[in-house]
């Protein structure tokens, strides 16, 4: 994400798989360049924390390894 | 796509579904209720159910704006155009929802009203600043997570002091949706729908947290498990609902903690209760009419509310003839047992709203579902 400023409103560029889009960012406090966030409807709903995804992804891959043990 | 792609990986796929394979018990099914129609969608385009072993069923829930819209609100919205010359604003699925006497949105504007589809309430706006001798009337529908947007710019309209502007109100509740659907007859008195656990939203929860589904969860003694809408996410979560059901728990669990948390997000939830206040009730298609299930403008901010600035008198209207909607919607029926799914009605020329949209049931089914293999399909309605 990055920043922007339009008449006084702060604006965000976000490109979520390359495609430029300009968000508001008026619903999240403390938003950074670089940060993820949830976009929807032309707003940024919420940060994507990203230890937490990579938390996440990692339960997966534990999940799986259950799966291979024996019974 | 970052943070996109990795909840996708066919490997992971494949190994969460021999977990959850193995951790099913043999002796019993698990009916798990998707409330948000994101997650209707994830299922179908991925094949996830087909992933599941026979027993794990996927049960589609209200959770699509538009599909459980009534009719009565689209056929206001038409009067607000036809009567009052309005410039009418709104998201694109709602254009094509079938109104009364076989007309919709879309058909009265190619006869010529002036309604225009946007991506963002944004829009409206910047339309309503740029027709100052019009009124623009933003026909605002949907959950959580596009009330906050909405407020934002009700808040903004009266700042700028936007004479013109005003907003047709239809924000919808989760939580008052899914205690109408654990209520309902179909569910309490254990006929027609069994419903083991559910899937939290994703966006919705986003905004209001995982804490207001806790009360369901001990009230109604059903697992909650707040899900992403990837593939993987919503693996995980029936992993997640399947080991409490196991072991007799029904608790909420957060599958999608990198954007949820127990809270939400309070900036959001405190935007949307300085602008709007709870309805006494309100109808959705389907589920009837809902006490506390839907939000107006507060009387502060009444000058915006096109409710109050135009004539919109409740509208009593059936559905189509045949169309299983209301049933679908509250997860009795499915798509394929609707006479008119795929027939008579399909994206293309909608009879129902379910057909309409991208978050709607039959949809999906159309969609990602028609070309299902037929002996995954017979083990399905056997079950």
């Amino acid at each position: 994400m990055g920043a922007e400023s339009d008449c006084g409103e702060s604006m965000a560029t976000v490109a979520p798989g390359g495609v430029r889009k300009v968000v508001l960012p008026a619903l999240v406090d403390d938003v950074r360049v670089d940060d993820f966030v949830l976009i929807h409807i032309g707003y940024a709903l919420n940060r994507l924390r990203e230890e937490e995804a990579e938390r996440t992804l990692r339960l997966f891959a534990e999940a799986g390894l259950m799966a291979g043990e024996p019974a | 796509m970052k943070y996109i792609e990795e909840f996708r990986q066919h490997d992971l796929a494949q190994q969460l579904s021999a977990a959850i394979g193995k951790a099913v018990k043999p002796d019993r099914s698990y009916h798990l209720m998707e409330f948000c129609g994101g997650h209707t969608h994830a299922i179908f385009r991925y094949g996830v159910q087909d992933l599941m072993p026979p027993n794990v069923k996927f049960v589609h829930g209200p959770g699509c704006p538009v599909c459980v819209l009534p009719i009565g609100r689209i056929d206001n919205a038409i009067a607000l155009v036809e009567c009052h010359d309005v410039i009418l604003c709104t998201y694109g699925d709602v254009l094509r929802v079938p109104a009364s006497g076989r007309r919709s949105l879309l058909k009265v504007k190619a006869a010529g009203a002036d309604i225009r589809m946007v991506y963002s309430v944004r829009d409206a706006l910047r339309i309503a600043q740029e027709n100052p001798g019009r009124e623009v009337v933003f026909f605002a529908i949907g959950f959580e997570t596009t009330t906050p947007p909405t407020a934002v710019a009700i808040r903004q309209a009266q700042a700028e002091g936007l004479g013109n502007f005003s907003v047709f109100c239809n924000h919808v509740l989760t939580p008052a949706a899914i205690q109408n659907i654990l209520e309902s007859p179909e569910v309490r008195e254990m006929g027609s729908v069994s419903i083991d656990g559910f899937f939290g939203p994703s966006h919705v929860s986003s905004i209001i947290g995982s804490r207001p589904y806790e009360f369901f969860a001990e009230e109604f003694q059903k697992p909650v498990v707040i899900a992403g809408f990837e593939p993987l996410d919503v693996m995980q979560s029936a992993l997640m609902l399947i080991r409490q059901l196991n072991e007799g728990r029904f608790e909420v669990e957060n599958e999608y903690t990198r954007v949820v948390t127990r809270e939400g997000n309070t900036k959001a939830q405190s935007l949307v209760a300085e602008v709007f206040e709870l309805r006494r009730v309100f109808e959705w298609r389907g589920l009837g009419l809902v006490p506390y299930s839907a939000l107006r403008l507060k009387d502060a901010y009444a000058a915006l509310d096109a409710e109050k600035r135009f004539d919109t008198p409740a509208i009593a209207a059936s559905d189509v003839k045949g169309c299983e909607c209301p049933s679908i919607l509250r997860g009795v029926k499915r798509p394929v047992d609707c006479k008119l799914f795929g027939t008579v009605c399909t994206p293309e020329n909608p009879m129902g709203s379910c057909m309409v949209s991208s978050e709607g049931a039959c949809a999906a089914y159309w969609s990602y579902g028609r070309f299902r293999r037929p002996e995954t399909a017979s083990r399905e309605s056997v079950a």
